[in-house]
């Protein structure tokens, strides 16, 4: 990858991970751990992949999104905003009465969301009707889908995981966030999912693992993902849970809660101090 | 008269959908030589998609096509489309209000030998707790076909319910009418009105022809569409006939049974005396002699008035 492209898409996360602070410190709650997390691809997958025009988010060639870990909203709605879906200031109103900005996301509230999710393991099997849909029909699009490494304890992911190898839905890909944690604790003290690569590659399909924060590797899983046919394809993607906010990463007890006035104070500086750095 | 199971209505109707509905996708979980779609699929194997076994699954793939702009029907047994898979089409289908097409066969008792694990007498309860969820009962072939064609240009999330048993075709093809929450009155009468759905529409006809010999005068609805309910229907014939048996292969808790009570007790209060399955499991049985014991047969609905005309 291209330096200069590289720390574009740096600066465009860090402004993505202030707005996920901006707004779960405004609402007093909502989940900024596996939010953080997810910040680097989101941004690689709205700020350099996919076809998505702010302008006309219903297009019907428009590549799809589905936050399947629907809970890390605050994510998805820092990306809309800063892609100019609608007004970052709005960021403000998470979760709040009368707001758009529902505690997970609503597909018939906010433009740009492609699909309402927030119970776990629902939205990758929506994710494989849009990749059937478009597949059959001869559409150009292309469908991604972002899952918790926790979320995959669900058994439904797993029906979609066998129907998405067995349609050869190679317009279809999925990430799978794996900070390793989730609320009760670590996801192996939990009810452990690994070996997750080796589970996917048993269900026929093709599997990539890369940092979630190295833009590099994160653009070239994409290439191959794409590249890739009669398959469809999984990032699993080593993250740090709370990633960027320093006394946020890799804490359990970081997954659903907001930070205070003075946390708040300390992320929105730490953040600062990166933007800076990076824009110096 | 002829005997047609609606669910061989509802695989032979898809192929007429297609018609209208070039985009239509149909679905199903391993039962499609069950619910019937097998028939579509014979004519159209590249729109029939089988999803195995996994129900939860295939309506949320359902979900999927649908925000895609398409239509889609997806198949089960109701026991799995509205039992196991509720909290999907509650959050992935009814929530977006998405144009998804439940086609859910095998409802009720009339599945007969397969036992209470597959008789379902709760799904219209469950269906009709979606905010937006259209819910339908067809009654007989001529019925079911009509209610499947009349999805082609119905849009938002709909629940339609057939049977296994094969049940007489009363409707006349060629005069029949469909409309989505319009009920249908069968026969006029002034002492007591029946309100029947699906496969009991036909036995409160038949009801109402005995009653007629030894003087009662009882109005007969058909309530195909549960929800949205004929409010409006309903709400006189409570105000003219002053009492209601309502008939139904269904639990008497959430059903049709309680709709109308829930509509009648507010907006016009008449006793309302339900006739279903009571707060039990079914069995195994051939489904004519199960139907006779749980009393869901002309006789059953006889009875059921006579009681509330205290005869």
């Amino acid at each position: 990858m291209d330096n200069e492209i590289k720390k574009r898409l740096e600066i465009t996360a860090v402004k993505v991970r202030m707005g996920i602070i901006e707004g779960v410190y405004n609402a007093k709650a909502g989940h900024p751990g596996g939010s953080l997390s997810i910040a680097d691809v989101m941004t690689y997958l709205y700020f350099s992949l996919m076809n998505a025009d702010p302008a006309v988010p219903q297009k019907a060639d428009r590549d799809r999104f589905v936050l399947s870990k629907g809970h890390t909203a605050p994510c998805l709605y820092s990306i809309l905003a800063h892609r100019g879906f609608f007004p970052a200031d709005e960021l403000k109103t998470l979760r709040k009465l009368g707001s758009r900005l529902q505690g997970h996301p609503v597909m018939d509230k906010i433009p740009g969301v492609d699909m309402s999710t927030g119970s776990l393991g629902q939205g990758i099997s929506a994710a494989c009707g849009m990749a059937l849909s478009g597949k059959v029909s001869g559409d150009s699009y292309r469908v991604y889908t972002i899952l918790g490494d926790g979320e995959i304890q669900e058994g439904m992911v797993w029906e979609a995981a066998m129907f998405a190898a067995h349609y050869k839905l190679d317009n279809l890909c999925a990430i799978v966030d794996n900070n390793g944690l989730q609320i009760d604790g670590k996801i192996d003290d939990v009810m452990s999912p690994y070996p997750i690569d080796e589970k996917f590659r048993a269900f026929g399909w093709n599997v990539i693992c890369i940092d979630a924060h190295d833009f590099g590797q994160i653009e070239k899983a994409f290439i191959e993902a794409e590249s890739k046919k009669g398959q469809p394809t999984v990032i699993i993607q080593k993250s740090i849970k709370g990633k960027g906010v320093s006394f946020m990463e890799d804490k359990a007890n970081w997954h659903g809660a907001a930070p205070n006035d003075e946390q708040y104070g300390i992320a929105m500086s730490e953040l600062k101090a990166e933007l800076e750095r990076l824009e110096d | 008269m002829e005997k047609i199971a609606t669910r061989i209505s509802y695989g032979n109707a898809l192929n007429e959908l297609i018609k209208k509905r070039p985009d239509l996708f149909v679905l199903d979980s391993d039962v499609s030589c069950a619910t019937m779609t097998n028939i579509f699929g014979k004519e159209n194997p590249d729109r029939h998609f089988n999803c195995g076994i996994q129900e939860c699954n295939m309506l949320g793939v359902a979900a999927g096509i649908a925000s895609t702009g398409r239509l889609v029907f997806a198949s089960a047994f109701a026991m799995f489309a509205a039992g196991r898979a509720y909290e999907i089409v509650r959050n992935s289908i009814g929530y977006p209000r998405l144009n998804v097409k439940i086609g859910a066969t095998h409802a009720g008792i009339s599945v007969g030998e397969d036992g209470a694990s597959h008789q379902c007498c709760e799904d219209i309860a469950l269906m009709r707790t979606i905010p937006g969820m259209t819910v339908i009962n067809p009654a007989d072939d001529v019925e079911a076909k009509a209610a499947v064609l009349a999805m082609a240009d119905f849009e938002g999330p709909a629940y339609l319910r057939f049977g296994r048993l094969p049940v007489p075709v009363f409707n006349n093809p060629d005069t029949y009418k469909f409309e989505v929450g319009k009920g249908v009155t069968l026969k006029e009468g002034g002492d007591i009105t029946i309100i029947a759905t699906g496969l009991l529409v036909y036995p409160a006809v038949e009801a109402a022809e005995e009653l007629a010999k030894e003087g009662v005068n009882a109005r007969v609805i058909n309530i195909h569409t549960i929800k949205p309910l004929d409010e409006e229907l309903v709400i006189k014939a409570a105000r003219e006939t002053g009492k209601i048996v309502v008939a139904e292969e269904h639990s008497v808790i959430g059903g049709l049974g309680s709709a109308v009570a829930e509509t009648v007790s507010e907006k016009c209060p008449v006793p309302v005396i339900k006739l279903g399955v009571n707060d039990t499991y079914g069995h195994s049985g051939p489904a004519l002699q199960l139907l006779e014991e749980f009393g869901l047969t002309t006789n059953g609905i006889i009875e059921k008035v006579k009681k509330a005309l205290n005869k």
